[in-house]
């Protein structure tokens, strides 16, 4: 059985929204993807339906015609109810590298100060902690990530910037994440990331789904670098740890 | 292929776009107004994903360098073939060396050119319609070249429309959004009652309205979003969420709009008077 009560509900004429209890919470995050397990293995085929998870949602996308809600709701509550028989896809542990050097970490000096900590304390929580990925969205490729440590929760700048980065890495409240790109952002910034999270060019353009857990590490600014060269001639292996089910 | 001799203000190869990708962050984009690309299409005798050409606001200058057909649809704009006057959804067969011109926008907001069998520029994740920087290029550039097959004879079933235009409606048929519930009493009058005029904050991206209804205290875990949606800002503006929008937001949802008033809206612009409709 599954544990939580689902609302399904109309989303528009192409889309079903299916919500789970309002909190962030990772048992309810794995009822989501199995149930996105189950359904892409079972009933709705990967051709003509997209399957959108975040926090507490998944959004079920139907791509031309128009839904037949009155089916799809009972037929969704049932299904929820058979999802213990699937296995979960693999998950993975991504090791990404920083480089928490001043010149990338533009505001670490000023959030130190704001949070009373050391920079080489504050570098220390980010990088030791792991996020899970509860969704991507806003931009290609960007994560929302949970699990930032209390001691590091600060305000989002009172003045976004008009360009941050791509590479860049983020601070604000009780998220951090990885610019995919140039864009505007009123994130503190207070690294950069060699790796690009979003390649068009790749099968998969981005190697994340949602689920997955993110740690940092940190390196130097010559490590810094050196894999982002590799990372643009594509002979950049990024570390990754399988996760067990 | 079509070669660029003016790009015009904003001119973008659009098909029906991105399908499967919206779980990695990706917007689906494509076509603004698929009501009338779909007449397009289908005097063309065309696949319905065939890519088109949306002008926005002003037109190019174009020149085919091989023989083919073309369709014109959506806002009405003065357009020439070598000085001699077309219209909208009419088959034209067009010759190397013929060049369109695009003059003045007449009405609406967004033209379409439609061509044979359609753009073959290229796809990128399935789709070619141009996103940056999923695609390199956001617009195509004056002195660039649009690929296209040559077709020289084509004895269309049918060489001429007379098409229920979308220019002339301005209300938008909506379904109840996600968050519709959260709205008040007082909300939901302005909602339906009041007219709403487009901000000068309008895209492929989003459409945001110029007058506010109360504003809104919720807050929500953030979820997914969809072409259509409308969100409501903590300060109480709308924004319309449209083709190349984001795939996720924090905001309530409060409407969805239907796949008409989507086209509807896609031809309006700064100052244009909009209003909301139950369906």
């Amino acid at each position: 059985m599954s544990n939580f009560k689902i609302s399904v509900r109309q989303f528009g004429v192409h889309a079903i929204l299916v919500e789970w209890p309002n909190k962030v919470e990772e048992s309810i995050l794995d009822e989501i993807l199995q149930f996105i397990q189950y359904l892409k293995k079972n009933q709705l085929s990967e051709k003509e339906w997209e399957f959108v998870p975040a926090y507490n949602s998944l959004t079920l996308i139907c791509k031309d015609t128009v839904l037949d809600f009155d089916y799809f709701k009972p037929k969704l509550k049932e299904w929820y109810t058979l999802i213990e028989k699937v296995s979960l896809a693999p998950r993975y542990l991504w090791r990404l590298p920083v480089s928490y050097d001043l010149e990338f970490g533009l505001d670490l000096q000023e959030i130190s100060s704001q949070l009373g900590l050391e920079v080489e304390r504050l570098i220390e929580l980010h990088s030791n902690s792991i996020y899970t990925v509860y969704g991507i969205g806003f931009l290609p490729g960007f994560m929302y990530l949970g699990g930032v440590p209390e001691a590091l929760e600060v305000p989002r700048k009172s003045t976004p910037r008009s360009k941050v980065t791509k590479g860049s890495v983020g601070l604000a409240g009780k998220q951090t994440g990885i610019y995919p790109q140039d864009s505007p952002g009123g994130w503190n910034i207070i690294g950069k990331c060699p790796v690009p999270m979003f390649n068009v060019k790749n099968e998969s353009p981005c190697f994340v789904t949602v689920g997955d857990k993110i740690q940092f590490y940190p390196i130097s600014m010559a490590e810094y670098q050196l894999h982002k060269i590799e990372a643009e001639v594509g002979i950049y292996n990024i570390e990754k740890i399988v996760l067990d089910a | 292929m079509l070669n660029i001799l003016k790009s015009g203000f904003f001119t973008t190869v659009q098909d029906t776009g991105r399908f499967g990708y919206r779980d990695k962050g990706v917007p689906v984009a494509g076509i603004m107004d698929s009501y009338s690309t779909s007449k397009v299409n289908t005097l063309l005798e065309n696949d319905p994903n065939c890519a088109v050409l949306e002008i926005t606001m002003t037109g190019p200058q174009l020149q085919f360098d091989e023989d083919t057909y073309i369709v014109l649809g959506g806002a009405e704009m003065s357009v020439t073939l070598n000085d001699i006057a077309l219209e909208n959804y009419k088959v034209y067969q067009v010759k190397s060396g013929d060049i369109l011109n695009y003059g003045k926008l007449e009405k609406g907001f967004r033209a379409y050119l439609g061509i044979k069998d359609g753009f073959n520029t290229e796809a990128v994740l399935g789709s070619r319609s141009f996103f940056k920087p999923i695609t390199e290029k956001d617009s195509i550039k004056k002195m660039g070249d649009l690929p296209y097959t040559t077709c020289k004879l084509f004895n269309p079933k049918i060489s001429q429309l007379k098409v229920d235009s979308v220019l002339d409606k301005s209300v938008l048929e909506v379904y109840k959004g996600p968050e519709y519930k959260l709205l008040t009493d007082n909300q939901l009058g302005k909602l339906f009652y009041r007219e709403f005029s487009v901000a000068n904050e309008n895209n492929r991206m989003a459409y945001q309205l110029n007058e506010t209804i109360e504003e809104n205290k919720v807050s929500m875990l953030t979820s997914a979003t969809l072409p259509g949606t409308v969100q409501l800002t903590p300060s109480g503006k709308l924004i319309v969420l449209m083709k190349d929008g984001q795939t996720t937001g924090g905001y309530p949802r409060i409407l969805q709009l239907s796949d008409m008033a989507m086209s509807i809206l896609a031809q309006k612009r700064s100052g244009d008077h909009i209003k909301f409709k139950l369906k």
